[in-house]
């Protein structure tokens, strides 16, 4: 995996010019949009931050893990990441903060780190998504939509446990 | 729905904090939340552009076009009523090609003209269903955004978890699949 940058950013480069199409243009065009989505997502990851340190510091957070640890053992998921499972199917930008704050508190290559950045790859923020997808459709009655993409979640969660167990264990 | 989530955080922590006597770090910490978005973000800046810029290169390689066109017999299974609607099997598989290869801009739009061209009427179809939920579990091929934050936090090897991903993903989508198809009886 130690050559995947520098080989994709080849395979990149060639694939436009043999296309004859323009390079450097797209690229600062990609930059800009790097810049931008930065600028749209620290609102939302500030405002889950200041929300989520102050949950940790009142010993909140705590009993919370407390609470849901039992359950989360008996799957075999890390008890550290489930306030990410929690926000995951509903905010991106806050999902990803948690994520890394959970990576800078405990090391990203912890058993917990890698099951969280395995979450945060491996599922999306569901209620968005369907919201978005049946209002553009203007489709009211959104039948089984939302149960089954929340079997989806919380299977690619199990996954995210078990893979990283089996491949870091 | 975020409005409540963030609201009863809050008034936990209030709460928490009074009870355990922790009132002044609380307050440090609204701060201290801030501040590590800064941080989070700035970490983030620089893995986040390049990945935009060779995505960008991709999309205009014409990588997506191509991803698109070997996506075509799956999608013709996926959903049937495709297979004669050209123009929703162009959307179709310009929505899959785009969110394997993590070009979240572009697939938005993408399979919003295919859900457009999928819907019959205010209830939503299978089909339709289908496609939020394949949306709606991330199917990547390479997640650059986490392998960048992984990076930021000091990863020994940030792309090393990327079959780990692919997997999770994988049975991710198929139990929603398994689940669209399971639940269509019970809600007609």
């Amino acid at each position: 995996m130690k050559g995947l940058l520098p080989g994709v950013l080849t395979l990149a480069a060639l694939s436009v010019l043999l296309r004859r199409r323009p390079l450097y243009g797209p690229l600062t065009e990609g930059f800009r949009e790097g810049l931008l989505t930065l600028w749209r997502i620290f609102p939302p990851v500030a405002a889950t931050l200041t929300a989520a340190c102050m949950f940790r510091a009142s010993g909140a957070m705590d009993a919370l893990e407390a609470l849901l640890r039992p359950p989360l053992r008996l799957l075999g998921i890390p008890p550290e990441t489930a306030p990410l499972l929690l926000l995951r199917p509903l905010s991106g930008s806050g999902a990803l903060a948690l994520g890394a704050e959970l990576m800078e508190r405990l090391g990203p290559d912890s058993p917990a780190g890698r099951t969280a950045a395995v979450m945060l790859g491996s599922t999306e923020t569901t209620f968005y998504t369907v919201s978005v997808y049946f209002a553009a459709a203007g489709v009211r009655r959104t039948r089984h939509a939302i149960p089954a993409a929340l079997v989806s979640d919380l299977v690619g969660f199990l996954c995210a446990g078990i893979f990283v167990r089996l491949f870091f264990g | 729905m975020m409005d409540w989530v963030w609201a009863g955080l809050v008034v936990a922590s209030l709460m928490f904090g009074a009870l355990n006597g922790r009132l002044p770090e609380v307050s440090a910490a609204a701060l201290e939340g801030v501040r590590k978005a800064l941080d989070t973000c700035l970490g983030l800046c620089a893995g986040l552009c390049l990945w935009s810029g060779i995505l960008k290169l991709l999309e205009t390689g014409g990588a997506s076009a191509l991803l698109g066109r070997l996506l075509r017999p799956l999608l013709t299974r996926l959903y049937p009523e495709a297979r004669r609607d050209r123009e929703a099997l162009s959307a179709l598989a310009e929505n899959m090609s785009a969110n394997l290869l993590g070009l979240g801009n572009a697939a938005t739009p993408a399979g919003i003209r295919a859900a457009q061209a999928l819907k019959k009427g205010e209830t939503a179809t299978d089909s339709l269903c289908r496609l939020v939920v394949l949306n709606s579990a991330s199917i990547q091929l390479i997640p650059a955004t986490v392998c960048t934050l992984r990076a930021a936090a000091g990863a020994q090897a940030p792309f090393d978890i990327l079959p780990a991903v692919w997997l999770a993903s994988l049975c991710a989508a198929l139990a929603g699949l398994g689940a669209e198809k399971l639940l269509r009886r019970a809600f007609r």
